[in-house]
């Protein structure tokens, strides 16, 4: 149990930093990024192998990041694993900062893309996989996307990619918080079961709680074992996690906290 | 100029991709269009480095940056009606902006198409690539020239735009002349008035230079192959001389040749200049040299365009 208390405090870190960060320049994306932080803690300080000292090492699993607006988490994680300073978080957004609003592969080494226009990510995922494979390496691409861009329809050319090459080394998770820029996905486009989409395409699917610290490392061991075909793990979170009034209202997606929302939310987080 | 073997660019790539197998970082993709693009003999003899993506673009671009991030060059095969325009987002944000290194071989570009008609007929795609950021454009004139626009493309290090032709063109280059990507080259000196051209229509600049020369009027011809970075320091020096251009392409009049060619020339040596290419409209079916005829990028169209230009000097 150490390690699920010790990880719960790491994505209570990254969502402090997440509303520190977007409530300093006044703009960005917290609700998805709030939602993603138990997972990205999972992955940046448990599953991921990699050296944040050297971020091109070549055998390191590869870490896409698909729907870039909540680049946020990202940058926390990596701050909190030695990246960068974690001061350099207060740069976010702003001019002359490698941390772009959306992720830019030139300027901040350890992004492994460019990301911000939907629907591109899992088939640079997928071009990796095929690369892992083709020089026979070990590592894992995992590669995270919102559920809102699987309306791109790019998004499923890539998803029968995965299958053509039989990528078992592609592990996509998709953020399922049922929440778009304009409301509801279900409303919006609906895209029903992605369960029985992705198991049409013959992949290997998951299903878990994505703000579960505990069920998301049970999810993790799960794929371990899974050979063959591409995984999906279809992680449901609650968008704006962790802070009461940002909880499931799809007004967060893109709006920063005021000063008084701001000190309310970190309050909130400070007493967990 | 070798007019009796005729060669289309586009075997040239699928040829000079053979050449260049032997380093085993070059990937090629295909979009369902393999032996339209030439690639049909690399996917025989180098099947483990070959891709069928279907027709499914967008994630055929954003696979090859996948495996450019991860050390191949990969060659993105598909009809230039296609890739760009289909495919600009991909190219802008996974491709450009992260600076990475996919080629793409985009054929059947332009009005010689024939008889697909104006949806197959690229021709905005130099104005939608060369206004990216850290990406080069490049337009062979021949096949020769391709093959060595091909081996360049490998040794640079990000996007390079090849933009080749469905038919066969006159052979103009040999294996011994010079080519340097982001270098002109002046295929015939003279005083008068500048005609500066690629792809195709340095075959029609060269045969206007002679016509014009029966008359009296010494063209001066440049084989603009690269689009961006263009040859500056050529174009000035030859705009100094002659007083006078003319722009010859087989694209849309806006935002190709002729536009990179007058932002040189406005900014460091304006003179006057008239433009040979396709004004603003969509093409249609019919034999290559019938629509050269039609939409007004023949020799003749050059002529008169570079008898008009020196009359403005």
């Amino acid at each position: 149990m150490g390690e699920v208390k010790n990880l719960r405090t790491r994505a209570n870190t990254l969502r402090q930093d997440i509303i520190r960060m977007i409530s300093e320049v006044g703009s960005g994306h917290p609700a998805g990024a709030l939602g993603m932080a138990d997972i990205f803690a999972v992955l940046y300080f448990h599953i991921l192998k990699h050296n944040p000292k050297k971020p091109d090492w070549e055998d390191r699993d590869r870490l896409v990041l698909s729907n870039g607006h909540i680049c946020a988490v990202r940058y926390s994680a990596m701050a909190r694993s030695g990246y960068f300073p974690v001061k350099e978080l207060k740069t976010f957004r702003k001019i002359n900062s490698r941390l772009q609003g959306h992720p830019s592969y030139l300027d901040l080494p350890g992004l492994e893309s460019s990301s911000g226009s939907l629907g591109q990510g899992l088939s640079v995922a997928a071009g990796m996989a095929l690369a892992g494979k083709l020089d026979k390496k070990h590592y894992k691409i995992y590669c995270v996307v919102s559920d809102g861009e699987l309306d791109e329809g790019s998004s499923w050319e890539a998803i029968n990619a995965a299958n053509k090459w039989q990528l078992d080394n592609l592990i996509v998770i998709v953020d399922r918080n049922y929440i778009q820029i304009s409301g509801n996905t279900e409303e919006i486009w609906p895209l029903g079961s992605l369960r029985k989409k992705f198991e049409s395409y013959n992949w290997h699917v998951v299903e878990t709680d994505g703000n579960s610290i505990k069920r998301l490392l049970g999810a993790f061991d799960r794929i371990k074992h899974m050979k063959g075909k591409p995984i999906v793990m279809i992680a449901k979170t609650v968008p704006g996690k962790g802070v009461s009034f940002m909880e499931n209202n799809h007004v967060w997606h893109g709006k920063p906290p005021s000063r008084e929302e701001t000190e309310k939310a970190l309050r909130e987080l400070q007493k967990k | 100029m070798n007019t009796t073997d005729k060669k289309a660019t586009r075997q040239g790539y699928g040829d000079a991709l053979m050449d260049m197998a032997h380093n085993e970082k070059i990937v090629v993709l295909s979009a369902d269009l393999t032996e339209s693009t030439k690639t049909h003999m690399f996917e025989k003899k180098y099947p483990k480095r070959f891709f069928q993506c279907g027709i499914a673009e967008q994630n055929m671009v954003g696979m090859a940056v996948g495996l450019a991030l991860s050390g191949k060059i990969p060659f993105v095969s598909t009809f230039a009606a296609f890739v760009p325009s289909r495919v600009l987002d991909q190219v802008r944000v996974s491709v450009c902006y992260s600076n990475a290194n996919v080629k793409f071989g985009s054929t059947h570009a332009g009005i010689t198409v024939g008889g697909d008609g104006a949806t197959h007929q690229a021709m905005e795609d130099i104005a939608a690539m060369r206004s990216l950021p850290n990406m080069t454009v490049v337009v062979p004139c021949d096949y020769e020239e391709t093959k060595k626009a091909v081996k360049q493309a490998v040794i640079i290090k990000g996007p390079v735009y090849l933009r080749l032709g469905r038919s066969k063109l006159p052979q103009i280059t040999g294996r011994t002349t010079p080519f340097h990507i982001g270098k002109a080259e002046i295929f015939r000196k003279g005083d008068d008035v500048t005609i500066i051209a690629c792809g195709v229509m340095v075959h029609e600049a060269l045969k206007a230079a002679e016509k014009l020369d029966e008359e009296g009027i010494e063209a001066e011809v440049i084989n603009n192959h690269t689009i961006k970075p263009i040859d500056e320091e050529k174009i000035i020096k030859s705009a100094k001389k002659t007083g006078a251009i003319v722009t010859a392409e087989e694209h849309q009049k806006h935002g190709g040749l002729g536009s990179a060619v007058a932002e040189v020339i406005v900014k460091h040596r304006p003179v006057p200049m008239e433009f040979v290419a396709v004004n603003d409209t969509f093409g249609e079916s019919g034999e290559p040299d019938e629509l050269m005829e039609k939409y007004k990028i023949t020799s003749k169209d050059i002529v008169r365009a570079a008898k008009k230009v020196i009359k403005r000097k």
